[in-house]
């Protein structure tokens, strides 16, 4: 490539101070908040607005920051994969050990929801089976870098390792439940009789500096596009911080309420919001005693399945298959859902 | 003549590679035909499974990535 090599050391030494600003500003957020709270600001610590007003100064920063470092990370790790290697993988694999590795490798393989009709049209002729493909396709939008890095801030290493657990659990499993039920006849004919096979160029070869040039941009993309919606899911999330009563949720959304997790997930399916959005009120309710099974069913419905993908899959699945698929992730979902508010 | 095609459904990374394209064209002064292909038979006629690609006189140059307008140009040229 054009790239002249003597690029690399000096991009190296940005990211390396721009990692140590990255260090010196998460260590100093919680004293900034109280600091600008109740020194500058003047507030009583004991108000509702202090408290409310603390919350997003803290949140906001904190959010933007992890959120940055795992986009970044995650652009990085991404360039090493594509999905014409993660058919090569899949080919050939049997079915079982099929739904776990595409379950695995549906969080890495860079993919938007608009290739989802080529991906799944390649996945097929070349011989990989219905169920493993839905593994990937399942498992691509639910466990997403955005909500991860969300719930790693707010919540710890405990949520995030859940809901990534669990996130591929439904995958793998729903997956190999289609693959059971035998569906290959709800698939487009036409998908079927398309030509296997690839495009037959070399890999491209790609080097540091266009990896770590794939981190800058997925930062650039992913939170010059969701800052805004983090800014008002904790504008709420401080709102109910502050003023709502400790355990307000607890009748509504609680572990006590057998309903709501289903409740939750039917309300969350339709629902199209991105992760940075819902994480922070998903966070301000649990403060207030709604259940982390119900709440996390409720954030996975909305991320998992969104309409824009269901009408694009439209192409190539027939109704039925679409419905099956829809029911299965479903069924999953608020399987979790119990099983957390059952577990914790 | 040359005739460029660039294939994608139509998201964010296909326009992007459409501008980039265009500006690479521009800066080379190529005399050229620059089109976008969304119909999924034709892309999926080139066997490429990610998008966006691009294809100068029928023929597959890359797929899956938006290069730069420099490498662009020396992709054109």
């Amino acid at each position: 490539m054009s790239a002249s090599p003597t690029r690399l050391p000096r991009l190296l030494v940005s990211l390396a101070g721009a990692l140590l600003l990255w260090v010196a500003l998460y260590g100093v957020l919680q004293r900034a908040a109280t600091w600008l709270t109740r020194d500058l600001l003047g507030l009583d610590a004991s108000t509702h607005l202090a408290s409310a007003v603390e919350f997003f100064v803290f949140e906001v920063p904190k959010v933007l920051l992890l959120l940055t470092l795992v986009v970044f990370g995650v652009g990085v790790i991404r360039s090493f994969f594509t999905p014409e290697r993660t058919r090569a993988i899949l080919a050939g694999k049997r079915e079982s050990v099929g739904n776990v590795l595409a379950a695995a490798l549906g969080i890495v393989t860079p993919f938007c929801s608009c290739s989802a009709v080529p991906l799944f049209i390649g996945f097929l002729t070349a011989g990989i089976p219905l169920g493993v493909t839905f593994s990937f396709l399942i498992s691509a939008p639910m466990v997403n870098e955005v909500a991860l890095a969300l719930l790693f801030g707010m919540f710890g290493w405990k949520v995030a390792a859940l809901y990534l657990g669990t996130g591929l659990a439904v995958a793998i499993v729903a997956g190999w439940v289609i693959g059971r039920l035998r569906l290959e006849r709800h698939v487009e004919p036409w998908v079927y009789s398309m030509a296997p096979g690839d495009a037959g160029l070399p890999d491209h070869r790609t080097t540091w500096e266009e990896r770590l040039g794939c981190g800058l941009d997925a930062v650039r993309g992913i939170v010059g596009k969701v800052w805004p919606y983090v800014l008002i899911g904790i504008a709420v999330g401080a709102g109910i911080h502050g003023w709502v009563p400790e355990n307000f949720m607890a009748s509504i959304m609680g572990r006590g309420a057998w309903w709501s997790v289903p409740l939750a997930v039917l309300i969350g399916v339709p629902m199209y919001s991105n992760a940075a959005g819902i994480i922070p009120v998903v966070h301000a309710l649990l403060e207030k005693g709604a259940a982390l099974g119900t709440v996390l069913a409720f954030m996975m419905a909305v991320i998992a399945l969104s309409l824009p993908e269901t009408i694009i899959l439209r192409k190539v699945l027939k109704p039925a298959l679409i419905a099956v698929f829809l029911g299965v992730v479903t069924a999953g979902i608020v399987l979790v859902g119990y099983l957390f508010n059952w577990l914790l | 003549m040359i005739r460029i095609e660039i294939l994608g459904p139509g998201c964010a990374n296909c326009e992007r590679l459409y501008r980039n394209t265009e500006r690479a064209v521009k800066e080379l002064g190529l005399d050229c035909e620059l089109e976008k292909i969304t119909d999924l038979n034709v892309i999926m006629g080139y066997r490429i499974m990610s998008t966006p690609a691009l294809a100068i006189n029928g023929e597959l140059k890359f797929f899956g990535r938006v290069p730069s307008v420099e490498q662009l140009k020396e992709i054109l040229s």
